[in-house]
């Protein structure tokens, strides 16, 4: 079969001759490794694992937003036939609040402990009560039905602005509002802690503006939507250890908290990745392998739970609800002379929004002289909320975008033009502190000015064409890595990085790099938490850096070890051996392969593994612009995407086809939350389309080819000039929506989603 | 407990029989009874897709498929899409064109564009975004996906889809 | 999913007994796709399912001087791909060819669709617009009821214990007609009509005047709804602008729609005037094009 080169493809070669020349590897698109795995339905994801003598679970769920357990009585389900274990609040022990860092975020562990297990309260609908597990799926949950939970209801508080009011409920009677100077409040309250960020003289700088213009916003709830629900098989076996199964953005992540929450040494748990069917950080905190472990070991036997659709909408963790409000000034020439953001995310039934990187976030593309940035985050009766790609940042830029799309109006400036004259560059800093290295927010600029697309007229009536830019962070963290070499001339690559996306083959094209060697001969393989060293989670765009490094250490120690066999083999001083593109040379003429050294091994000294590590931690950030046009219908106001480009600085494009994937799929997840995905709830609490039908997700039926442009400024950082790719493009879209709804026919939305029903709102508003 | 029934089904091609109970829908029979977990479990109500096979040749979601109902039929799951030595030229053509990042919902987009191709080998992008709008993936934004399928579709690999399938 | 037994009877002789003698206990089982979702929710609890696939009459699709006949089990992708119904009975293969997506079409019944009962059902209004009438089968014999009359509230109808619907009887089409089914999605596919609407109209061949019209809306209230009015003030006016909007304008005013999930009210309400004008603009031009044919 030929290759296909695609359309995308040409764009994006002609655009890297640099990096072709540099690299053999690096920059080509070769098959994944664990492809045909995947094509054929033999790869092993979490609810496909299948063990001797293997229960199966159901858990029970209040059917409560607010309520206090009374008591649990489960007689009627012990005593069904075929049901081995039941558990409830009194089989988890009660941990202490400790906080434990799980990369891209960060949880307490009494909370995660009453997350997983409602003990006091019932704090949102599809709270977990109980767990089942049985002889199979229709015991366990027909034993689910038999367990009787007596609650007392209490009084719900359901959106941000209301949990913040005096008189709201409380959910957690011990809260105590985390101050900016770091103290504790002195009075029960929803508000988990007030973050603030300032530079320069704010009062002065909007007094240097010619326009400031102050909005306010509301975003949804909305879910990650993985396509996989949350499972976990575990065994707890009789010596005391356990081991789980399950589908997971971070092995060890995993076991943290599982030692937690079981209080069990980390050394005692084994957790074996399994291939996973998405997360978008939606995947990080556990929810049923504890629940999983302790039925395992009530019963003796292996335990297998997944969740139904519904209970992931209902119970696991989506992105907040959000209320912001923005003011930017502008001088005459369209420069930010200050900039201010109060933004108030939900954290569920449990503190942990990503309301920090929310703060961090809201006007991080943009070089602002006075600035300053309050955020809060507020406890309210909602699944407990995690890490949403780029989590916090676009229900951020959907205000500061919009905002600057109105001062642009003002002024009559092309909206490029302002973007190219305030973007951040090398030395700016940041709101919140940090000073950027080399960055690329002013290329994509200059990308999407010089595209195809921008230099395409818009014609029609109700069309629009929006822009809109944004940031994410790329994080560093600790990754592990081992290679071995095989006597073929292979390696076998064990790492540590949960693979969502075709990452273990960036992280293997990484190591073929540095040995000089194909892609197709390196073997990578997902280690588990004994297989591997401590990797932190798969999040915050870092696999392919992070990880990718890692690989690229253990390249570089099995190149040094290399060097001395061959010294051996020659007999020569190893100072005088040199290792480049795959080929041992020594002094006279001396040359030898990778491949024939390879053969060589058991005979010069044994095996070769060579060892990589990375704790890098001054990562490249992120950047993104993008364009799009839209058709909106004016007497039923739905939005029809025609045409998308998104230039996005890429650092090195290690796999181009699956970065060009990053950016086209966080484009439709940005497409869907901006124009339909939300969580819509009844007043008593209740979510009301917890289904992928009422959900709506977009279809491929609803959207165009989606044109990525990888924009390359290397990080000078990294060595390869890696920079995370993963989450920034789900920033921009519904900013840059609005703005070409806006254009399309005169109205300003400045809600999420903006479905059909509140754009003809708006429509008839006007009209009236 | 109604009892167990004892059902006749052509599985990929071979006859195979099987006991379930009615409530048994065919995506646990074919998961947790025949042990083809290829096929994938999304959402249990028949709006993800990713649990698609081929009942009577014909795209099902097998979620909200009785297992006893299929006595009878034609199965065609993914574990059947490949020829022992070659992959199906979708197949081929999913993994050249990057089609798939977490792969959960490979298998279903897989079975739903091999009936597209099977009763339309040239068909539009609007007809094969048309074909595929029951089957979700939440990765890709379906770029490449589209871009596979109409690969596969394309002339040359015709040829091919004829021979491998002969 | 809870327990339930399986029956497939080959005649209606025994589809009817079972389910008679089950009286009330038994759901009769065509496509499943949301029989078999109820039943794994618990919102349905029935003893037995009595499969009807394998039953004749409830698989008949027929041409006949007095119509179509439609077996109640004939699933979605036989009723858009036959090309007979797709230029005759335009709007029941529009309905047909957006429920759910083609894995629903593919076992998803008319007549599941229309026993489900939901007030968005996409069949329902297409079935009313074209007259249909559904032919039910019991213990005591047979009944016909139109389709306008089965729908009786949001998931009930009028189908008695033991009953099972059969089959769906089209009158044959007038020369000179044309009708078309539309909804309101915000998705393109796979989603649940926050408005929907069918129409036909019949035009007189030399004047090009409306000599009938119905127009039913789905959605907009605890059933689909026939407007009766609506349809009514377009016989005997030219099919002009402003009758058009005339008869979108009466059928909004009998929209009762709710807020939910789906819509608000202020948008179904605007939604619904909208596409009873767009419907009947393009079951007019059918009806037009059949009359220069």
């Amino acid at each position: 079969m030929t290759a296909i080169v695609n359309k995308n493809e040409l764009k994006q070669l002609a655009a890297e001759p640099a990096a072709q020349a540099v690299y053999k590897v690096i920059g080509t698109r070769p098959i994944r490794h664990d492809g045909v795995d995947k094509v054929t339905g033999r790869a092993r994801y979490g609810a496909d694992v299948q063990l001797t003598g293997l229960l199966f679970g159901a858990t029970v769920r209040s059917p409560h937003t607010h309520a206090r357990i009374v008591s649990i009585d489960t007689s009627q389900a012990l005593a069904l036939p075929g049901v081995r274990a039941v558990i409830t609040r009194d089989d988890l022990i009660d941990p202490k609040h400790r906080v434990e860092e799980l990369g891209e975020g960060a949880v307490d562990i009494a909370h995660l402990s009453r997350n997983v297990l409602a003990r006091e309260k019932a704090l949102y609908r599809g709270h977990v009560v109980a767990a089942i597990a049985a002889d199979d799926v229709h015991i366990a949950e027909e034993a689910a039905r038999l367990i009787r939970v007596e609650y007392e209801p209490l009084p719900p508080v359901l959106w941000v602005l209301d949990a913040m009011r005096d008189d709201s409920p409380i959910l957690l009677p011990d809260l105590r509002t985390q101050s900016i100077a770091g103290q504790k409040g002195d009075r029960p309250t929803n508000i988990a802690r007030h973050f603030r960020y300032e530079k320069g003289d704010v009062a002065e700088g909007f007094k240097q503006a010619k326009v400031v213009i102050e909005r306010t916003f509301d975003t949804a709830t909305v879910h990650q939507g993985y396509i996989e629900p949350h499972n976990a098989t575990a065994l707890w076996n009789a010596d005391g250890h356990v081991t789980v199964w399950t589908s997971t953005q971070g092995a060890f992540a995993a076991r943290d908290q599982l030692g937690g929450l079981l209080n069990l040494p980390i050394s005692q748990i084994k957790v074996v990745p399994m291939e996973i069917g998405g997360g978008f950080g939606g995947k990080i905190a556990v929810y049923l392998e504890p629940l999983a472990a302790v039925l395992s070991k009530k019963s003796g036997r292996p335990v297998k739970l997944v969740m139904d659709r519904a209970s992931v909408f209902e119970a696991t963790g989506p992105t907040p609800a959000s209320h912001i409000r923005v003011k930017i000034g502008a001088d005459a020439e369209g420069r930010i002379t200050a900039a201010e953001a109060w933004l108030a995310y939900e954290a569920g039934a449990f503190p942990g929004s990503p309301i920090n990187p929310g703060c961090m976030c809201v006007f991080a593309c943009y070089d602002v002289p006075n600035g300053r940035v309050d955020g809060y985050d507020v406890v309210v009766n909602k699944p407990r909320t995690n890490a949403y790609r780029a989590p916090g940042a676009t229900n951020a830029a959907m205000a500061t975008e919009t905002v600057i799309d109105e001062i642009c109006e003002e002024l009559h400036l092309d909206p490029l033009e302002f973007r190219a004259k305030n973007a951040a560059r090398e030395g700016t800093r940041r709101i919140d502190g940090p000073v950027y290295s080399r960055i690329g927010m002013a290329e994509t600029v200059e990308a999407i000015r010089n595209s195809d697309h921008w230099q395409t007229k818009l014609e029609g009536p109700c069309r629009g064409r929006g822009v809109a830019s944004g940031f994410w962070f790329n994080a560093g963290l600790q990754s592990s890595a081992t290679a071995t070499v095989s006597a073929d001339g292979r390696v076998a690559l064990v790492e540590g990085s949960t693979d969502i996306g075709g990452s273990r083959t960036g992280i293997a094209m990484q190591l073929a790099e540095t040995l000089g060697i194909p892609a197709e001969d390196v073997t990578p393989t997902v280690g588990d938490t004994d297989g591997i060293g401590y990797t932190d989670v798969t999040g915050g765009s870092r696999v392919t850096y992070a990880t990718g490094w890692a690989a690229h250490e253990a390249g570089q120690d099995i190149k040094r070890q290399l060097i001395q066999r061959a010294a051996l083999l020659w007999d020569v001083d190893p100072s005088d051996v040199t290792y480049e593109a795959g080929c041992l040379h020594g002094p006279g003429d001396k040359r030898i392969t990778f491949r024939e050294l390879a053969a060589k091994l058991a005979k010069t000294g044994g095996p070769v593994i060579g060892r990589g590590t990375s704790t890098h931690n001054k990562p490249g950030g992120a950047f993104a612009t993008h364009v799009v046009d839209v058709e909106v219908d004016p007497e039923t106001a739905k939005v029809t995407i025609l045409r998308y480009t998104a230039a996005q600085d890429v650092g090195t494009a290690i796999h181009p086809s699956y970065v060009e994937g990053q950016v086209q799929g966080g484009v439709v997840q940005g497409i869907g939350w901006a124009l339909n995905e939300e969580y819509v709830y009844d007043a008593e609490g209740r979510m009301r389309n917890a289904s992928f039908l009422d959900y709506r997700m977009p279809t491929c039926y609803d959207v165009p080819m989606i044109e990525p442009l990888l924009v390359e400024v290397p990080n000078p950082d990294h060595p390869f000039g890696v920079r995370g790719v993963g989450e920034v493009p789900i920033v921009p879209p519904p900013a840059a929506i609005a703005n070409a709804i806006h254009q399309a026919i005169g109205v300003r939305m400045r809600q999420l989603p903006m479905s059909p029903p509140r754009v003809l709102h708006e429509i008839l508003a006007r009209a009236t | 407990m109604a009892r167990k029934r004892i059902v006749s089904a052509i599985l990929n091609g071979t006859e195979q029989e099987f006991l379930c109970a009615p409530r048994q829908t065919l995506l646990e029979v074919l998961r947790d009874v025949l042990s083809l977990t290829g096929t994938k479990e999304g959402c249990s109500n028949g709006n993800c897709g990713a649990c698609t096979v081929l009942l009577d040749g014909r795209p099902v979601d097998s979620c909200l498929v009785l297992a006893v109902e299929t006595e009878g039929c034609r199965v065609d799951t993914i574990e059947g899409l490949a020829i022992p030595d070659q992959l199906h030229p979708l197949q081929q053509a999913f993994l050249e064109n990057a089609a798939l990042q977490c792969g959960i919902c490979t298998p279903g987009f897989l079975m739903s564009a091999k009936a597209l191709l099977d009763g339309n080998d040239d068909p539009s992008e609007e007809e094969i975004r048309f074909a595929l709008a029951g089957n979700l993936c939440r990765c890709t934004g379906y770029d490449k996906i589209v871009r596979a399928v109409q690969s596969a579709a394309a002339p040359t690999s015709a040829d091919a889809r004829q021979g491998a399938s002969e | 999913m809870r327990d339930f037994d399986y029956e497939a009877p080959r005649s209606l002789a025994d589809a009817v007994g079972l389910l008679s003698r089950l009286n009330g206990r038994a759901r009769p089982l065509a496509g499943g796709t949301d029989l078999i979702d109820h039943v794994r929710t618990g919102r349905l609890t029935p003893d037995v399912l009595v499969d009807v696939k394998k039953i004749a009459e409830l698989n008949r699709l027929e041409f006949s001087p007095a119509g179509l006949l439609l077996g109640a089990a004939v699933p979605c992708y036989r009723i858009y791909g036959d090309s007979r119904i797709a230029t005759r009975y335009e709007a029941l293969a529009e309905s047909c060819r957006i429920i759910g997506g083609i894995q629903i079409q593919n076992r998803a019944s008319v007549g599941g669709n229309l026993c489900n009962s939901g007030p968005a059902g996409d069949s329902i209004p297409s079935l009313i617009a074209l007259e249909a009438f559904c032919l039910i089968a019991g213990a005591q014999g047979t009944r016909e009821v139109p389709a306008h009359e089965f729908c009786i509230g949001p998931g009930k109808n009028v189908l008695q214990p033991g009953e099972l619907l059969v089959e769906l009887k089209f009158p044959p089409r007038p020369s000179h007609s044309g009708s078309h089914y539309r909804r309101f999605i915000p998705r393109n596919e796979m989603d649940i009509a926050v408005v929907g609407v069918a129409a036909s109209v019949t035009l007189d061949p030399k004047s090009d005047g409306i000599v009938a019209a119905r127009i039913a809306l789905g959605a907009v209230g605890p059933t689909p709804l026939l407007a009766v009015d609506a349809g009514r003030l377009l016989v005997g006016r030219p099919p002009d602008a402003a009758a058009i909007d005339a008869a979108a304008k009466a059928a909004r005013a009998i929209a009762r729609p709710i807020d939910d999930m789906r819509g608000t009210v202020e948008f179904r309400l605007h939604v619904t005037e909208v596409l009873v004008r767009r419907v009947l603009t393009e079951a007019i031009e059918r009806a037009r094009r059949a009359r220069l044919d």
